[in-house]
């Protein structure tokens, strides 16, 4: 079987193998949400200001919430077996059209954020590694733990200050300039701009992950007898460090950006809530607020589905990228 | 031989690491087309001295003194883009870790390729059609399918054979083998020398053997150099050396070898050992070999240490208590 062919095959296999993890997810999450005090029905009323027993009950009745616990789960997995997420009375409209919506929004937040986090998080790894104890290696390990330890919606909110309110550079919040006509390049750059800070608000964490991934990571590899091999056949340091050193010191830190991933779409919560940015993360944090619980549950199932999807992802570009490891 | 500059002609070279020297004003030449083996056990300078010719020791490491005259230039005194021209090129090595020496995620063809296209300068295809003939001028069969090979799908024979592709394949005129069949099976390491001493002859490459099996140094070795605590103790060519060492610590290394005896089997021949250990060198003024040496007197352990002496057929030695009686008892 060719390489390629090997690949599909571990793919498909992968994705059969996920089922039953995201049915587990589904169930466990039902669970979970019950825990919280209030129902929609709650809200509803508390918003409207004053409801009687009877409205509530009719209001329960209407949404399904007086049924037992065990037929709602029911009702909702027979939903989710014909590939429906259910209805959102809050939004009137399906729960799955809501998050394609949102869908793209959140990707695209989400690849910004890891792109930038593992470009400059592998660049300051390496520069550290290469002056191991020396000024820049200290200087960029002070700056990797202040992003490494700062929560991130107060690098948002000092974002905004910086670069919104003082310097006026770059928008606070949405994800485009409203009703601003623009078209083809011209609307691509206004996103980016409006990417910038809740990409980078959400990037600082990674960065810091990844570069001490990396630091450590090539700083144990320049010492394997295959660079010393590389040096003998007279490379230039930076073929050395490029093919050699970096390729092979690469191996870690995806498994481990990897395993990173799950927690960017937790941190997207916060940026996109405090950016407003139209995307899943700060749909998830209307829907508990407002106890719109097939939304989360959606936006749950979609997100353990996505948290799957990319760890296979990775799995894959791992075997892609050390020829050791035998899919199976 | 006499008049013409030998291929590699090392002078006084000393290597220093913060409060060690490793390497005390060591010289010695090889000729094209020789072998010379490097003897001495673990800490002796031996690989140092490698390291040190290809300009590739460790940070710490300082190249205090000495020369070493390669094709008519120092090599001691190159710049690092010079001396980048003459690694792999000029001068190739090989190292003693066949199993991570190579690059766990390129092929070996991609290995072998790496070198040529560097400095030959050949394109893709032209540098893999040359892989692939290297790799079978190293004895790997069906080169044209082991060429997309991982180093982990290759035994530790096949890889130093990968290793030594990479060395010969821009016809260096000098190699340096610093323990190349240490990590290998007995059987293998005859094979991997054969094929190193064929490589030398075709290619007539000058071929630096670092070892410390002295059975390999009688079978293989043109001129032997015995190293101990950085200094060369004794030089000569391996018949009259191995016969009549001239050096107690040549001797002692003889004596820790399996070899058979007069009416003996190896099983029963008894090996000796050479008492305490080489840290027993540090700060020694006179021998270094001193503190191990049953044949010290007073004079051995004042400074300076015992100077090189020329002796017949070719022979240095650097220890006048056995130098005049022969070969010790």
């Amino acid at each position: 079987m060719t390489r390629a062919a090997r690949l599909l095959a571990a793919l498909r296999r992968n994705l059969l193998a996920a089922i039953p993890t995201a049915l587990g997810i589904v169930i466990l999450n039902f669970f979970l949400l019950q825990l919280a005090p209030g129902d929609a029905a709650d809200v509803m009323a508390a918003e409207s200001g004053a409801a009687t027993e009877e409205t509530m009950r009719q209001l329960r009745a209407q949404l399904g919430l007086d049924l037992p616990l065990l037929s709602q789960l029911m009702a909702y997995l027979g939903h989710l077996a014909q590939g429906s997420l259910g209805f959102s009375p809050r939004y009137n409209m399906p729960v799955a059209e809501l998050i394609l919506q949102r869908l793209p929004g959140t990707l695209m937040l989400m690849g910004f954020a890891l792109g930038l986090a593992f470009l400059l998080g592998l660049f300051f790894g390496t520069v550290m590694a290469l002056n191991a104890g020396r000024i820049a290696d200290r200087a960029l390990s002070v700056l990797t733990l202040i992003f490494y330890s700062v929560p991130g919606f107060w690098i948002g909110l000092m974002l905004i200050v910086a670069f919104s309110i003082k310097l006026g550079w770059l928008p606070s919040g949405g994800s485009e300039t409203i009703a601003s006509g623009k078209t083809g390049l011209d609307y691509a750059l206004d996103r980016l701009r409006h990417m910038i800070l809740p990409g980078t608000t959400l990037a600082l964490f990674f960065i810091a992950v990844y570069a001490r991934l990396t630091r450590a990571a090539v700083m144990e590899v320049a010492q394997q007898d295959f660079v010393r091999t590389a040096r003998a056949k007279g490379l230039s340091a930076f073929a050395v460090g490029r093919r050699h050193v970096l390729r092979n010191a690469l191996l870690p830190v995806t498994t481990l950006a990897g395993m990173h991933i799950g927690g960017i779409l937790g941190g997207a919560v916060v940026a996109e809530t405090v950016f407003s940015w139209p995307g899943l993360g700060r749909l998830a944090f209307e829907a508990v607020m407002r106890r719109d619980y097939n939304v989360l549950l959606g936006v749950l199932l979609l997100s353990s589905l996505l948290v799957i999807v990319v760890n296979i992802l990775v799995d894959l570009l791992h075997a892609w990228l050390d020829p050791r490891i035998d899919l199976r | 031989m006499v008049g013409t500059e030998p291929l590699l002609r090392i002078d006084g070279l000393t290597v220093a690491f913060p409060g060690e020297t490793a390497v005390r004003d060591l010289s010695l030449a090889v000729e094209a087309g020789q072998t010379v083996a490097i003897v001495g056990e673990s800490g002796s300078g031996k690989s140092m001295t490698a390291l040190a010719l290809m300009r590739l020791l460790p940070r710490s490491a300082r190249i205090t003194g000495g020369s070493a005259r390669f094709a008519g230039r120092d090599l001691m005194a190159l710049d690092e883009g010079a001396m980048r021209r003459v690694r792999g090129r000029e001068i190739a090595m090989i190292f003693q870790e066949p199993m991570t020496s190579l690059n766990p995620v390129h092929t070996i063809g991609a290995q072998v390729a790496e070198v040529l296209r560097l400095h030959e300068g050949l394109g893709r295809a032209a540098a893999r059609k040359r892989a692939i003939e290297l790799l079978d001028l190293v004895r790997i069969a069906d080169p044209a399918r082991r060429v997309d090979d991982y180093p982990h799908q290759l035994s530790g024979g096949m890889r130093q054979r990968v290793m030594i592709a990479i060395a010969v394949a821009c016809g260096p005129k000098l190699l340096i083998a610093d323990e190349p069949t240490t990590a290998l099976d007995v059987t293998i390491q005859a094979q991997v020398l054969d094929l190193l001493d064929r490589l030398r002859r075709d290619l007539s490459m000058g071929l630096l053997l670092i070892t410390h099996d002295l059975g390999i140094v009688g079978q293989w070795a043109d001129r032997v150099v015995v190293m101990y605590a950085g200094r060369k103790v004794e030089e000569g060519p391996p018949g009259a050396l191995l016969e009549a060492p001239l050096h107690p610590y040549t001797a002692g290394l003889l004596g820790a070898s399996p070899r058979k005896a007069e009416g003996l089997g190896y099983r029963e021949a008894r090996l000796a050992e050479i008492p305490g250990s080489i840290s027993s060198a540090r700060g020694e003024a006179g021998c270094a070999f001193a503190p191990r040496c049953r044949h010290a007197i007073a004079s051995c352990r004042a400074a300076p240490p015992p100077p090189l002496v020329a002796h017949a057929d070719g022979r240095m030695v650097a220890c006048p208590v056995l130098a005049g009686s022969g070969a010790p008892s």
